[in-house]
């Protein structure tokens, strides 16, 4: 594999230096094409950006070396068209190709297309996506290689009858599951027989409007579960290692929202077993590159395979934190054909990380997309921060995409510390122009149930409901209405401030009722300054 | 400076005037020991008997926004004698500038002669409408080299008053 040089010895870093990417593709766009653009110009890789006509003025095209346009907004034209960004890696030379998360990252079809233009994808090979992509084959072979699954069957029902045969043996609630699903798509908790029909029919409709495949299976439905899943990386070579859990049980819409490690429900041995069986997973299905294991973990801390994310996930950086790993160099280093550096027994996990994934979305209207011009921003840093984001003031946040801006990340020596960081960096935090759900975390990480870690998939859904009831009460917290009171005089003072000040900006036009046009422009300003010279 | 100030829905009377060093405030007529710096664009750094206040402007299409710590205030600000037409002070801008009547008016008085220095902010025409007076003030510390209102005569919206070099 290695070829040989004239000169003598050569140590392996050296050989590993001449393997090494000259230039990278990123077929992303947002925080993570921003991230792994900077793991590439830690390493000296050249960086190429693509991007869709609304993304012209994008983060990611102004921090990368090159940058092409390949197509209209939206996604189906732009970031999901294989061969322009094939075609954009043979023009720029790129040797290899980072999907980041979403678009493309679990396509076999375009790690197929990659292999056979010659460029490398940082991933997983087809063959292993393929396996992980379906839900069902991805349950046939996991109970061939021993690993627990939940109780159901693991391949599609051939018919209702079949369906009811099989809940009343695992016992309702059942659970009913596009076999090509994800998102939540073709999803349905079934409680009683008397559902079952009607429920199997409108999740066989779904999976085949969502992913234009009916097949749908059936597992146990757990309740109230915890969802953790373990980080596994294995090199072209063999070697697989795990990484330590993430508590991704706060979740909306089958989003996740918040995502920590380690789990305040798992100890040491639990850690190890779990991460013994991702292991497994991943040499079952061949396994290369950077992945994730999902486990469903029920009230007595069993816990089940769910399923395999073929790709970097969202969260990866809480793992980053605890272990010290950088997981981007890590797939670049495996991609290129390295060895993993390091053995199972080198993996520790030190501290606590928790992320806030910080979207644009109306916190007083359920959450909606917020998309619009930034017209100021203040980002949070300072000790145990780490901030990964795609926006920046003055940018427009287009409508066309999921409307993740930044995740915050909090650090420290126990959770109770990384809160307290994550409290003060959110206090800091502060995005005008757009609406944020930077608020929804300061709650959260005020929460009694979440500080204590009583977590579970549906405790968000709670939380909103009894948040909601608090609003509408008007309770003000600590100091109440004498409080509130004070800090209207300081609105007060600081608008008639900014006024006196600030006269010429839009803020204090407000209330002004003469005639239009009165405030001239700064361009006409400008102009007029410029043409007395 | 008079402004009526709506936080809330309530309103406020609101008095600032430039002092020797920083401003006096009177809030609802009630004497505030304030000192106010803009740190930035949109970020007030606000001393109010010496707690420290960082408040965030925000103009939506519709709403003017004081954010102060976490929680939003929607606010109105009404100048009863703003003519709207100050310049931006500070005099960070190069070149010459020009003093532009901003609504339909006429001038009173000149507060200074042509050729004289001014600092920036200070005043240099008064204009009166709608039964006000308003103070034109210069946009930049320099000096005046050009004055075309005469008092008595009646100006219109962006009419020269005066540049600035």
């Amino acid at each position: 594999m290695y070829f040989t040089l004239p000169i003598g010895k050569i140590s392996a870093a050296a050989y590993v230096r001449l393997r090494m990417f000259k230039k990278i593709l990123i077929a992303n766009r947002g925080e993570i094409a921003v991230r792994i653009i900077a793991a590439c110009r830690e390493m000296g890789i050249a960086t190429v950006a693509v991007y869709s006509d609304v993304d012209r003025a994008a983060l990611h095209v102004r921090k990368s070396d090159e940058a092409y346009p390949i197509g209209p907004a939206p996604a189906a034209e732009s970031y999901l068209r294989m061969e322009k960004i094939l075609d954009v890696a043979k023009r720029s030379g790129a040797e290899a190709i980072h999907p980041g998360y979403g678009f493309l990252s679990e396509n076999a079809t375009f790690a197929q297309a990659c292999a056979d233009a010659g460029v490398k994808f940082i991933g997983p090979t087809p063959h292993s996506m393929e396996m992980m992509g379906s839900k069902t084959r991805a349950r046939q072979e996991m109970e061939k290689a021993g690993v627990p699954v939940v109780p159901g069957t693991s391949r599609g029902l051939v018919s209702p009858e079949e369906g009811e045969e099989v809940a009343a043996r695992i016992g309702y609630p059942v659970m009913l599951k596009a076999a090509a699903g994800g998102g939540g798509k073709g999803m349905r908790l079934v409680h009683t027989r008397e559902e079952f029909r009607s429920a199997l029919e409108s999740a066989r409709s779904e999976a085949h409007r969502s992913f234009g495949d009916s097949e749908v299976y059936i597992e146990k439905a757990i309740v109230n579960p915890r969802h953790i899943e373990m980080q596994v990386l294995a090199d072209e070579q063999g070697d697989t290692v795990w990484l330590g859990e993430r508590e991704c049980s706060i979740q909306r819409r089958h989003q996740k929202v918040l995502e920590e490690a380690p789990s305040a429900i798992v100890d040491p041995d639990m850690r190890r077993r779990m991460g013994e069986v991702a292991v497994k997973v991943a040499q079952a299905a061949s396994y290369t590159n950077a992945g994730t294991v999902e486990f469903l973990v029920d009230q007595q801390k069993n816990f089940y395979f769910l399923e395999m994310n073929t790709r970097l996930q969202v969260e990866h950086p809480v793992t980053e934190l605890t272990t010290g790993f950088d997981l981007v160099h890590l797939q670049i280093r495996i991609a290129a054909g390295e060895k993993l550096p390091f053995t199972q027994s080198d993996v520790e996990m030190r501290g606590h990380a928790i992320e806030c994934r910080i979207y644009a979305e109306d916190p007083d209207n359920n959450y909606f997309p917020s998309p619009g011009k930034i017209t100021l921003l203040l980002d949070p840093s300072g000790p145990g921060i780490r901030r990964d984001s795609g926006m920046y003031e003055g940018w427009n946040v287009p409508l066309d995409y999921d409307p993740l801006l930044a995740k915050l990340i909090g650090y420290g020596t126990d959770r109770e510390q990384a809160i307290m960081r994550l409290q003060r960096a959110l206090g800091e935090y502060f995005a005008a122009g757009i609406k944020t759900n930077i608020s929804l975390f300061q709650r959260i990480l005020r929460d009694a149930d979440f500080q204590e870690g009583k977590l579970d998939t549906g405790y968000l859904e709670r939380f909103l409901a009894k948040g909601n009831a608090a609003v509408a009460s008007r309770a003000p917290e600590r100091g109440g209405e004498e409080k509130s009171e004070a800090l209207e005089t300081i609105a007060a003072i600081a608008a008639g401030m900014f006024a006196v000040l600030d006269p010429a900006s839009p803020g204090s036009k407000n209330g002004d009722t003469c005639g239009p046009a009165a405030i001239p422009s700064n361009w006409k300003r400008k102009g007029r300054s410029e043409a007395l010279r | 400076m008079f402004y009526e100030v709506i936080v809330n829905g309530k309103s406020h009377r609101l008095e600032l005037e430039k002092a020797a060093a920083g401003w006096e405030c009177r809030l609802n007529g009630q004497p505030v020991n304030i000192d106010a710096v803009i740190t930035r664009g949109d970020v007030l750094s606000l001393l109010v008997d010496g707690h420290a206040y960082e408040i965030k402007r925000e103009q939506t299409a519709t709403d003017l926004h004081m954010w102060v710590g976490t929680t939003c205030f929607a606010v109105e600000l009404r100048d009863p004698r703003s003519l709207r037409s100050r310049n931006k002070t500070g005099g960070d801008e190069k070149g010459p500038r020009k003093l532009l009547a901003a609504m339909p008016g006429r001038i009173v008085r000149l507060l200074v002669a042509e050729n004289s220095e001014v600092e920036a902010g200070q005043g240099i025409v008064v204009v009166e409408a709608m039964k006000m007076q308003n103070e034109i003030k210069s946009p930049k510390k320099g000096i005046v080299k050009k004055i075309s209102a005469t008092p008595g005569a009646a100006v219109n919206p962006g009419d020269v008053l005066a540049i600035v070099e």
